[in-house]
């Protein structure tokens, strides 16, 4: 690819980004948005945090497995575990990160 | 002069704000950097001109578009097609833009512009959960702070990655950091039934939807997620009212 096109590749990434994050915001005051669609929005956060957080723990697209062949996807639910009982983010990544360690070395 | 300055206390809280907004960041930060150093290091593998490499993360500034954007790139994709496939990677933040309208409404517009330049899944993980919380007049120094947090940390990681390589071992798994503080923001962001119901329904559906490519899974699973949530809680409100409509 030339580097001509890279550049072309950027700006047009550059502008598709900044118009899905400005859209709303800048664009579309909140007044004219419609009730309905103004009571769904305080779903976003549980909604986009759950959807990110199962993929990367589960991973997409090929079969379950057996939770052993999951270290992340226990780990998480450790620090899922942490995090309620605790409302402690450094303490959540700390028990996950040392749950797929240990379970790094026990299981290897 | 009718200049009237702001009183110090003002400042000092907005001051106050960024800097929290910051450190809530840091976190996230521990598992975004790995991710940097990788983007930079895989671009420069990819041929890449340095100065290109630090641009996508520069003016995209947005993490997994970048790298689906870099795949495309090194398979020779028309433009066309891979400014088409950062838009629909990145078509999530539309939600959060439409979540965060109300709360930025009565900023000037360079606020709302810059602020939406900085929109990314971790600002906005880390400032919704500011604004559950009370007191919300300086809430926008805080989204300024976690988002320059993470922009400035990114720029960094990329420029370390392209210059020196990747560095941090793969056994560390660094990277799973984010997906361990998106846990502890999701957990409680669930305060209810519904929003309980949300969050499990788009967990089962982002992993079922989630051979879609660009991430239209994560999207589609959203919406549904967030249909259906909202539904039960106007559902809910009517029965609790005795079945009266407000």
């Amino acid at each position: 690819m030339s580097e001509e096109a890279l550049w072309v590749v950027i700006l047009g990434g550059m502008a598709a980004t900044y118009a899905t994050r400005a859209s709303f915001i800048v664009f579309v005051p909140p007044e004219r948005m419609p009730a309905w669609f103004r009571r769904g929005l305080r779903f976003v956060a549980p909604a986009v945090l759950a959807g990110l957080v199962a993929t990367e723990l589960v991973g997409t697209g090929e079969a379950l497995n057996l939770p052993l062949g999951y270290p992340r996807l226990m780990a998480g639910a450790l620090a899922a575990l942490v995090a309620w009982r605790s409302r402690n983010t450094w303490l959540t990544i700390l028990a996950g990160m040392a749950a797929l360690w240990l379970m790094g070395v026990v299981i290897g | 002069m009718s200049v009237s300055r702001q009183p110090s206390g003002a400042s000092a809280e907005r001051r106050q704000e960024f800097w929290l907004g910051a450190r809530d960041q840091i976190p996230i930060l521990v598992g975004v950097l790995p991710a940097g150093l990788i983007f930079g290091a895989l671009g420069k593998a990819a041929g890449l001109p340095d100065l290109v490499v630090q641009a996508f993360s520069l003016l995209v500034f947005a993490g997994s578009a970048q790298f689906v954007a870099l795949g495309l790139v090194v398979s020779n994709a028309p433009s066309l097609i891979i400014i088409l496939a950062i838009f629909i990677v990145n078509l999530r933040h539309a939600l959060y833009s439409a979540s965060f309208s109300e709360h930025l409404a009565h900023l000037p517009p360079r606020w709302k512009i810059c602020l939406s330049w900085l929109l990314t899944d971790e600002a906005f993980a880390v400032a919704s959960a500011r604004y559950r919380r009370p007191e919300k007049e300086n809430a926008h120094w805080y989204l300024l702070g976690t988002g320059l947090a993470l922009w400035a940390t990114w720029q960094v990681s990329t420029a370390v990655g392209i210059l020196v390589g990747a560095g941090v071992p793969e056994s560390w798994h660094l990277d799973f950091a984010l997906p361990l503080t998106f846990v502890a923001l999701l957990i409680p962001s669930i305060t209810d039934g519904p929003t309980r119901l949300t969050a499990v329904l788009a967990g089962l559906l982002a992993v079922g939807m989630g051979a879609l490519p660009y991430l239209f899974g994560l999207v589609v699973a959203v919406i549904v997620a967030v249909g259906v949530g909202a539904l039960a809680e106007s559902r809910r409100r009517v029965r609790s009212t005795g079945g009266e409509l407000e």
